[in-house]
């Protein structure tokens, strides 16, 4: 597969967004700004972008905590981002929920639980009603691996394959389930192994390599597209940061991290770029004051936003 | 035996009223929701080409295809989170619940993903998942439970409970229209057991609304389910002994119709509430915190429970029978409390 230069500059520019995004997250928690929670996927980029960029629209993304920057090639506004971190009323929660929890289903985004992975099964679901309905979409849904030990990875698995959907399964195998090593999680080597169990196709895929993530998983929605069935993709990675902002994962040895940092997912893909010619450094300058002030126009927005009224503390439960 | 679809057609030929049991009215809101709305589909364990493991969608799949009659795996919470995804993307899917005692299988679905999704994000979330309760059937502690309370304590949810074919029918057409996940508790020792007359046009009972199925001067009694029809039998005994009940069945268990328990109350002064699930925080428990809060100076003695006792449900004939609140515990209670 050839990927174009207008994709290959958005791979580029939406990383570079969703990290730009999450360290201005760490930065304001830090400064005690922010009441919400923060879960950061420095390292993971090149997943949660390449998957969502290889949607389209009318397809649906279930994203986990940590995948929230997989939202914002799929549309979502960055003032959203931050206005749903301050628990202001003009996130698309209205301050209901907090940190990564936010979605928008007119962009197909799940708003998606702390469970993992419920939107397995939701995602399966969505599928589903995509088939019943003789849409030509398909649904995506990322999930941990330390999530694919629970049962609802068994039962949507099973219930994507046993139904022919078409569904995506992505996992990221960031090496760590909050504190937790792959080795205490599971007994197989590779989380792709599992599709056997289903019949399914399954692979295993370098994760911090966004081409080869794009790729591979538009492969896999093509697929699903098609009405071959839904597809497994276990994509490696390692996660930088701790599970939570609160958390300084002292349990990961010094090496591992130094061992990943070389293997950035930006740094790399952009040398690539430049090498290859399709970056030059003025764009990439340009693309850096375009974040910066994008960034800076989201955290106004949400600082600037008012915060939901108590008197509406009790609406909307039901419809 | 003839389908549903038979009787349907009888009964529009003949257009009159046609008794049905508590089954069959189910059947019909299910195969007349189904002709009406495209979008509604159902999905569950064994009810395609079997017809469910009570027959009530017997005759279905023949009908509306496998694309609307779906035979899930067994897996509640894969099929309950693809309704869910279905009901979040334009369908409005019921799920049968083989057992309403399997329900606990898929919980998390339900409690974390449907429950709580529109507070957040707003989206309607409209789906039903059809639970067949209750006890009597010798069935012992895994086929056998009422765990419509467990589901009144989760904010998103409405839960329903009828106690007739025909509020049956119509809670079941109207949890189909609803945009919110309605979890519908159908008792299955009514099911061949309880017939009434049904209209032949198309007809709901709003969600959120108790009936007075008897109206009555002394005493208050608050039931649902399978318990109604012994309340009435206790209800019948009671007027020889001068002891006039009004019978009040919730049918939906959350919204809670305060209101007519509370008028109802305001004029007999004395209440009770009967139910078969357990006594512990039942929904006995609520009925009686909301009187004793909103009615308080109009009780003339204790509010009572008639309920069974906290313990799983029992197989053996003769413990079931113990286990369950029988017509004689009502009279029994109903007598002391007139004469307290």
């Amino acid at each position: 597969m050839r990927v174009n230069k207008k994709i290959k500059i958005e791979l580029y520019y939406y990383m570079r967004l969703g990290r730009a995004i999450e360290e201005r997250l760490e930065s304001l928690y830090r400064q005690g700004r922010m009441p919400s929670a923060i879960y950061l996927g420095r390292g993971q980029e090149a997943i949660t972008v390449g998957a969502a960029m290889a949607l389209e629209d009318g397809d649906t993304m279930a994203p986990t905590h940590r995948d929230m920057i997989a939202m914002l090639p799929r549309g979502m506004d960055p003032k959203m981002i931050f206005a749903q971190h301050y628990g202001k009323v003009t996130s698309p929660t209205k301050g209901r929920g907090e940190a990564t929890y936010l979605g928008d289903m007119s962009k197909g985004i799940f708003t998606t639980v702390s469970m993992l992975p419920d939107f397995y099964p939701v995602s399966a679901g969505a599928a589903l009603s995509f088939k019943l309905q003789k849409m030509p979409n398909i649904a995506l849904a990322f999930s941990g691996e330390g999530a694919t030990s629970r049962g609802d990875f068994h039962e949507a698995l099973n219930f994507a394959s046993v139904l022919q959907l078409p569904a995506v399964f992505v996992v990221e195998n960031n090496h760590f389930a909050y504190s937790t090593p792959v080795d205490k999680e599971m007994k197989v080597d590779q989380v792709s192994t599992r599709a056997i169990a289903y019949d399914m196709e399954g692979s295993t895929i370098d994760g911090n390599d966004i081409l080869t993530v794009y790729e591979s998983v538009k492969k896999a929605v093509d697929r699903a597209r098609s009405g071959k069935g839904p597809t497994l993709i276990e994509a490696v990675t390692m996660r930088m940061k701790g599970h939570s902002g609160h958390d300084p994962m002292k349990y990961v040895p010094e090496e591992l991290l130094e061992k990943w940092r070389k293997k950035d997912p930006i740094d790399n893909y952009q040398r690539r770029l430049q090498k290859e010619g399709t970056l030059t450094k003025e764009e990439i300058v340009r693309v850096s004051e375009e974040i910066e002030k994008t960034v800076e126009d989201a955290v106004a927005f949400a600082e600037e936003s008012p915060f939901p009224r108590e008197e509406d503390l009790v609406l909307d439960v039901y419809r | 035996m003839s389908t549903v679809k038979e009787k349907v057609n009888a009964t529009n030929k003949e257009a009159q009223l046609k008794q049905s049991s508590y089954l069959e009215a189910i059947s019909l809101a299910l195969w007349e929701e189904l002709e009406r709305d495209e979008k509604v589909f159902l999905i569950g364990e064994d009810i395609g080409v079997y017809g469910g493991a009570f027959k009530v969608t017997e005759g279905f799949l023949d009908h509306f295809g496998e694309d609307r009659i779906i035979d899930a795996p067994l897996e509640e919470t894969g099929f309950i989170g693809a309704a869910i995804g279905a009901a979040l993307t334009g369908l409005r899917p019921v799920v049968e619940i083989q057992y309403a005692d399997f329900i606990s299988c898929g919980w998390d679905q339900i409690v974390n993903v449907a429950a709580k999704m529109h507070y957040r994000s707003f989206e309607p979330v409209p789906i039903v998942i059809r639970s067949p309760s209750g006890a009597g059937l010798r069935a012992g502690p895994f086929h056998s439970q009422s765990p419509e309370a467990w589901f009144s304590h989760v904010p998103g949810l409405k839960v329903v409970a009828p106690g007739t074919p025909y509020d049956a029918k119509g809670l079941l057409k109207s949890a189909i229209r609803d945009d919110n996940p309605v979890i519908f508790f159908e008792h299955k020792y009514l099911y061949r057991r309880l017939k009434e007359d049904l209209p032949n046009e198309d007809y709901t009972i709003p969600i959120g609304k108790a009936d007075v199925k008897r109206f009555g001067e002394d005493i208050s009694l608050i039931t649902y389910g399978a318990m109604l029809q012994k309340s009435l039998e206790a209800a019948d005994r009671l007027i020889s002994e001068g002891i006039s009940m009004e019978i009040i069945d919730l049918r939906t268990i959350y919204p809670l119709d305060i209101k007519t328990i509370i008028d109802s109350v305001k004029k007999t002064s004395k209440a009770m509430i009967v139910h078969e699930d357990i006594r512990t925080l039942g929904i006995g428990s609520e009925v009686a915190a909301n009187i004793a809060d909103a009615a308080f100076e109009y009780l003339d003695g204790p509010i009572k429970r008639v309920t069974a006792p906290d313990i799983p449900v029992p197989f053996s004939p003769i413990l079931e029978d113990a286990f369950l609140p029988q017509t004689d515990d009502i009279v029994h209670a109903a007598t002391e409390l007139f004469n307290y």
